[in-house]
């Protein structure tokens, strides 16, 4: 095609513009490599789950009551938060009066927005004391899975609401000629065909949770020990990295970089499951269109 | 898959003799987990703003933090947030109309540059903020010397928004209509012309929606900014000075200040405030495009 002169510099120059945003991201790897480069040196790097406490400050390095920490933490959350997600979109889909729908998807949408500091402060301020009132000290594995649950619930409800309402309109057609009631089309027929979205709903979900700091750290206690019960204080590696980065040195400091690192890794491994988990429902559905 | 599930259901359904009571039993499941998501939802929104109502007063806003922030106001705070989002505006939003323009006006839809772009745009969403925090540590604040300052801060956060603020604006720029663009072309415009006189202004309005999308985010920013921009609450003098955002405050508040709750309650009712406002603008523009879009024949 033809074109001018001057266009060709400005789609040059913002070819350029768009390469330079692109390596932001290399930018962002390679800096984060950079400062765990120290990480590879004496003490070495094994000392992450060879010893067997986490105290930078006298030379030990054991990382694993916090890899237990944010384990423990996201499973629980993410085991709270599947059931009530799915529930809440089928709610919005199927059983709730047609009046609520759009004030309830609003608030959820909402819920989505609020910062993950209101979170904790509110966790910290209202729901420690109450579990403290059970157990204390009431900063603990418990307040942290509960509060990360509901940061995490809007991801699942929307997305799995989403993937509900992408299933073709035959289904349900399906459903009612075959006679069936409410129940038995949701369960069996609609919520396993949109088993692929629900699935990355809850993938991403887990992600979110994995890598979400501050409101964890506000209500955890973030005491470095494998937690033994619900009502244990917990630390987990996003936690620790917030906690010490102020005034981490050397190796320290690189050890943070690397916890960093390897939860960048999962979440992105976490993200591309979920992208294949979607891709999935995709081809699906488009078979079952041609039939 | 559906066929066999049809076949498994209609048997269910028609050899069980109680239907009716798991019926009723399922409807009263969804119905209960939609309201305990919302009762504690309405619990935590009530007593925010309840706790918050009271310390909110004119001084609150324009008085300067006293005794680590248990007395005084919040002025100093809220320079300092508006500051920091100026500097990732200022960075975000024109790198973010160029990748954009690129994307969506003269990147082949397929290409191998496109999808490689929109993958790391992809990988760069997904980066959870304490790793942005700790690279804009490395990079703005050690590396380039900046130190912890509201510059950091907002350069970290322009590193965060950029995605949100690239697809927008790219799918603003899809929205056009094709007539558009040929139309330019037939009067003889460069596509520079076309783009600056035509296209972006027809964006416009989803370019608003995105970078409202984009504050709100940088607004509830903590982690990326507690070790970047620092724990300040002093008056910024110059874009160099540390200064503490809004969302830091609250935290700083309730984790170190005993007796900080209060001045706690009244930040953390102004956050959600303004997210709210932010984020009801982005829903109410990206309504009216839908609505106002001129449909081609």
């Amino acid at each position: 095609m033809f074109r001018l002169p001057a266009d060709k510099v400005l789609q040059r120059a913002l070819f350029v513009v768009a390469l330079l945003t692109a390596s932001l991201v290399g930018l962002i790897i390679l800096f984060v490599l950079r400062e765990t480069l120290p990480a590879l040196q004496s003490p070495g790097i094994t000392r992450f789950v060879t010893d067997e406490s986490w105290h930078p400050l006298e030379g030990k390095f054991g990382m694993l009551p916090m890899l237990w920490g944010t384990l423990f933490s996201t499973t629980l959350a993410v085991l709270l938060a599947t059931p009530l997600g799915i529930g809440m979109a089928v709610f919005c889909r199927y059983v709730a009066p047609p009046a609520l729908v759009s004030t309830f998807r609003g608030l959820v949408t909402l819920l989505a927005g609020i910062p993950s500091v209101v979170f904790g402060f509110w966790g910290l301020t209202v729901l420690v004391p109450l579990i403290a009132r059970v157990e204390p000290p009431g900063a603990s594995l418990l307040a942290a899975s509960l509060i990360l649950a509901i940061m995490i619930l809007p991801t699942v409800a929307l997305m799995s609401e989403a993937a509900l309402a992408a299933i073709p309109e035959s289904y349900a057609q399906g459903a009612a000629a075959l006679g069936l009631g409410r129940r038995a089309t949701v369960l069996r027929v609609m919520l396993p065909a949109a088993k692929s979205g629900i699935i990355a709903a809850v993938i991403l979900a887990t992600a979110r949770a994995l890598g979400e700091t501050m409101a964890v750290l506000m209500v955890s206690g973030n005491v470095v020990e494998t937690p033994t019960s619900l009502f244990a204080p917990i630390r987990t590696l996003t936690a620790n990295i917030a906690l010490e980065m102020a005034y981490a040195t050397k190796f320290h400091r690189a050890s943070l970089f690397v916890s960093g690192l390897v939860l960048t890794a999962v979440i992105m491994l976490l993200a591309w499951l979920a992208y294949r988990a979607e891709h999935h429902i995709q081809k699906a559905t488009g078979v079952l269109h041609a039939a | 898959m559906p066929l066999e599930n049809y076949a498994l259901a209609a048997r269910a359904e028609m050899t069980r003799k109680s239907a009716p009571i798991f019926e009723k039993l399922f409807t009263t499941t969804a119905w209960l987990s939609a309201l305990l998501v919302m009762s504690f939802f309405s619990w935590m929104v009530f007593d925010i703003a309840a706790n918050g109502f009271a310390k909110i007063s004119w001084s609150f806003l324009t008085e300067a933090p006293l005794s680590a922030g248990r007395k005084g106001g919040i002025s100093t705070i809220i320079v300092s947030t508006l500051l920091i989002l100026a500097v990732t505006i200022v960075v975000a939003v024109p790198l973010a109309i160029a990748v954009a323009v690129w994307l969506a006006e003269f990147s082949r839809r397929e290409g191998f540059a496109a999808r490689a772009i929109g993958i790391t745009l992809d990988v760069l969403a997904g980066i959870p903020s304490i790793v942005f925090g700790l690279f804009g540590n490395a990079f703005f604040c050690v590396f380039l010397g900046l130190g912890f300052s509201i510059l950091s801060g907002g350069l970290t956060l322009a590193c965060m928004v950029l995605p949100i603020l690239i697809r927008a604006t790219e799918a603003g720029l899809r929205a056009a209509p094709n007539e558009w663009r040929q139309g330019g072309a037939a009067l003889g415009l460069s596509k520079a012309t076309t783009l600056w006189q035509v296209l972006l202004p027809a964006a416009a309005p989803a370019i608003t929606a995105g970078l409202l999308l984009g504050i709100g985010r940088a607004l509830a920013e903590t982690a990326a900014l507690i070790f970047t921009s620092g724990y300040v609450d002093r008056m910024p003098a110059s874009l160099n000075d540390s200064g503490r955002a809004l969302a830091v405050h609250i935290y700083d508040l309730s984790m170190n200040v005993p007796g900080g709750d209060q001045a706690a309650y009244g930040s953390t009712l102004i956050l959600i405030f303004l997210l709210i406002v932010i984020n009801a603008s982005a829903i109410f523009i990206t309504n009216r495009i839908l609505k106002a879009r001129i449909q081609p024949k």
